[in-house]
């Protein structure tokens, strides 16, 4: 089964509605303990960065997330906690992929990025079967994850940055795919077919 | 390329769609969830729900009728009307909304937009403001259009974008409802002080309104109302023209 990890920074009502639409099985997860029976990881987040991180170490799933050979999708600031460290609040990350993420300059364009963007695919993903190049998908965030060596998906907005990220078991996606219409409805199903295939 | 969004906008009162002119004599136009599911399947790129007689009936908008959108449509939604706590900011965003617009409990307090956007992030505050025109300026109306705060309305919107708002949804009183054009001058004169997306609001009759608004006046989206609930544009053909006209849009 697919564990959506429920933590105090985290929306969960989209994920869980969207989910819900795809007919797929999940639950939620509060624990180290709880994440132990997942197949696959649905790791969201809202907000702040900083009490994201904050909230998933006292739940104690920080530790079980740097650890795990599951595979782990994160979205948006669950996708930012998988880097290094943020300079949201000087965050530190779980640091399972490298880099740091930086602010957008608001002195070149409107922030957040706010809106629906298209994407530039880099390198074939599991997660990207059926989604094409300049695809729109929902972005709403003030951070980004430079352009890197990790990057599966790049996106622009003042400057190339990481939309979709994949290192060994860690999947990330910037934008919201349980916002994102069909295209990201694809994008969360293609996740949970990976999970059961591999 | 970002693209400008066009956002269908359901005003809700006893849970119906309605819409009026100037804040007035208002026409029932349907099923909200119904109508969301309409849009979104029409390519609208945002949605927004204002209970727009919470704040007079000091009634709270009404958590259950989010929970059902949520479920129902994929693309992102921000509801308003009444909201007055971090409290309720955050039953509605667990209800499954992305957004919240504040108008009148922000004016009141204004710390409420720190509290919110430290607790939930700048993305998911939006700031509404209804403005009209006064003399030389415009001021900031309160409580559904019905109180004049006497507050110039950008300084106003500078002030909660430094407080930590995310998005601004303008409305401009003097067009609401009017179908003349959205109110060019306040929103270009907006767009070049803030640095977060603004939302042109009040006055779209015509696609053309649309397109100027974001050509000329540099909105980051359109929002409107009766132009799409009683059908007289599609929102397919608003983005064809848009297009057509140079201006980056989400089509299939």
């Amino acid at each position: 089964m697919i564990a959506l990890i429920k933590y105090r920074a985290g929306n969960i009502a989209s994920v869980s509605n969207a989910l819900e639409r795809l007919g797929v099985d999940f639950y939620l997860a509060e624990t180290a303990n709880e994440l132990d029976k997942a197949d696959g990881v649905i790791f969201p987040g809202v907000g702040h960065a900083y009490s994201a991180m904050e909230s998933l170490k006292e739940q104690g799933i920080a530790e079980w997330l740097k650890s795990t050979k599951k595979p782990v999708l994160g979205i948006c600031v669950g996708m930012q906690l998988l880097f290094e460290s943020s300079t949201e609040g000087d965050t530190e990350g779980l640091g399972v992929i490298p880099g740091k993420l930086l602010k957008f300059d608001a002195s070149k364009e409107k922030v957040p990025h706010m809106g629906w963007n298209s994407i530039q695919k880099q390198a074939y993903h599991p997660l990207l079967k059926d989604i094409n190049d300049e695809d729109f998908l929902y972005f709403v965030h003030s951070y980004y994850a430079p352009e890197s060596d990790f990057s599966v998906a790049t996106c622009d907005y003042i400057t190339p940055f990481t939309a979709v990220v994949s290192k060994d078991n860690y999947f990330g996606v910037q934008f919201h795919p349980e916002k994102s219409g069909k295209l990201g409805a694809q994008i969360l199903k293609n996740f949970v077919d990976y999970v059961y295939q591999s | 390329m970002l693209t400008k969004r066009i956002i269908p906008c359901l005003d809700i009162k006893s849970g119906r769609t309605v819409k009026g002119v100037n804040f007035e004599g208002l026409r029932d136009a349907g099923d909200p969830v119904e109508l969301a599911r309409r849009y979104s399947e029409e390519g609208a790129d945002e949605l927004v729900f204002l209970d727009i007689t919470a704040t007079l009936e000091k009634r709270r908008t009404l958590v259950e009728l989010v929970t059902r959108i949520a479920k129902e449509i994929n693309i992102p939604f921000t509801v308003g009307g009444g909201i007055k706590t971090v409290d309720e900011i955050e039953e509605l965003l667990k209800a499954g909304a992305d957004k919240v617009s504040l108008n009148s409990s922000i004016v009141k307090n204004p710390q409420l937009i720190n509290d919110a956007s430290e607790a939930f992030g700048a993305q998911a505050i939006v700031a509404a403001v209804d403005a009209k025109r006064t003399d030389d300026r415009w001021n900031v109306f309160i409580k559904g259009g019905t109180e004049d705060t006497g507050m110039d309305a950008i300084e106003w919107m500078i002030e909660t974008e430094q407080r930590g708002a995310g998005e601004i949804l303008l409305t401009s009183m003097d067009r609401d409802g009017t179908k003349s054009g959205f109110d060019a001058d306040l929103l270009s004169i907006v767009n070049s002080k803030l640095t977060i997306p603004v939302i042109a609001s009040g006055g779209a009759g015509t696609i053309q309104h649309c397109i100027d608004a974001i050509s000329i006046a540099n909105a980051d989206a359109v929002l409107a109302a009766s132009i799409f609930h009683f059908k007289e544009i599609e929102i397919v053909d608003l983005k064809k023209s848009m297009a057509n006209a140079g201006i980056p849009v989400r089509l299939d």
